[in-house]
């Protein structure tokens, strides 16, 4: 059950990730920013195969780097970014926010190394076969389906959504 | 050195942590949209790490959370799309109405 190479695909892509998503806060124009996002999802699209998830990477690949990115280049055309290059890229309580951020960060970290002992150190088994099948079971599943009802709830989000999206962008609000 | 959960755990901490400092120190309100995006995906490498521990739920509940990426991304980019019709900028700190 444990794959080949785990440790170099691990750093790699975890070093993609981390390395584009610090590209992305950094860089001035939002089109750079978000092709830099692009990569950072598809290298966590590939960890999500690490993690024995493979229709979550599907689903990363096509909404995330597919759908939304696609979003927000459109709006991107939409918004005039000409003047961006002359303006300030940083807010003014900036120097606050990474003190804030950074105290976050070391706080997370301490919690994680500190409290995971006591995690199950045993790992489930988690069969890459059926993967797609066990999670429709788990969601419709008439015998030990759990998500019918937040199902039907997320459908209803997404409907408030597209209608909110549509109000939203209408011509005058 | 086999690479445990704590590994993926700790990427996910960073980048959360990277989409934060995004969210909070950016002007431009399409990229805080972008670092909010990247948040949520961090959180869903969280849920996944979880569900190797604990089974196959938070597959699952991760699902959702891409779901309610999509629809906050959408809702949000309308906002925007206002936003700018009627200030003309995309920067967050002159849209201060409410301050006042």
């Amino acid at each position: 059950m444990t794959p080949i190479a785990t440790p170099f695909f691990f750093y790699f892509l975890a070093g993609i990730a981390v390395i584009s998503a610090i590209v992305m806060v950094t860089k001035v124009s939002p089109v750079h920013s978000a092709l830099a996002l692009i990569v950072t999802l598809l290298a966590c699209a590939g960890l999500y195969l690490m993690l024995y998830a493979p229709f979550m990477a599907g689903v990363q690949i096509v909404l995330y780097a597919g759908g939304i990115l696609v979003m927000f280049l459109f709006v991107m055309m939409l918004v005039n970014i000409e003047h961006l290059y002359v303006e300030k890229m940083l807010n003014r309580q900036w120097k606050f926010g990474l003190a804030a951020t950074l105290i976050m960060a070391v706080l997370m970290l301490g919690a994680l190394i500190d409290g995971f002992r006591s995690l199950p150190q045993q790992l489930v088994e988690i069969s890459e076969q059926n993967n797609v099948q066990q999670i429709g079971q788990l969601l419709y599943g008439s015998k030990g389906g759990y998500y019918m009802f937040p199902f039907e709830i997320a459908s209803i989000l997404l409907l408030v959504a597209v209608v909110g999206a549509v109000v939203m962008a209408k011509r005058r609000v | 050195m086999q690479i445990g959960m704590l590994h993926y755990l700790i990427v996910a901490a960073l980048l959360f942590v990277i989409g934060m400092v995004g969210v909070i120190t950016r002007r431009n309100v399409v990229i805080i949209f972008m670092s909010i995006e990247l948040m949520l995906s961090a959180v869903n490498l969280n849920l996944l790490a979880f569900s190797r521990m604990y089974g196959l739920h938070g597959q699952v509940f991760a699902l959702f959370i891409a779901a309610d990426a999509a629809a906050e991304a959408a809702v949000g980019l309308g906002i925007l799309i206002a936003f700018f019709r009627n200030r003309a900028t995309v920067n967050v700190d002159e849209v201060d109405l409410l301050k006042w």
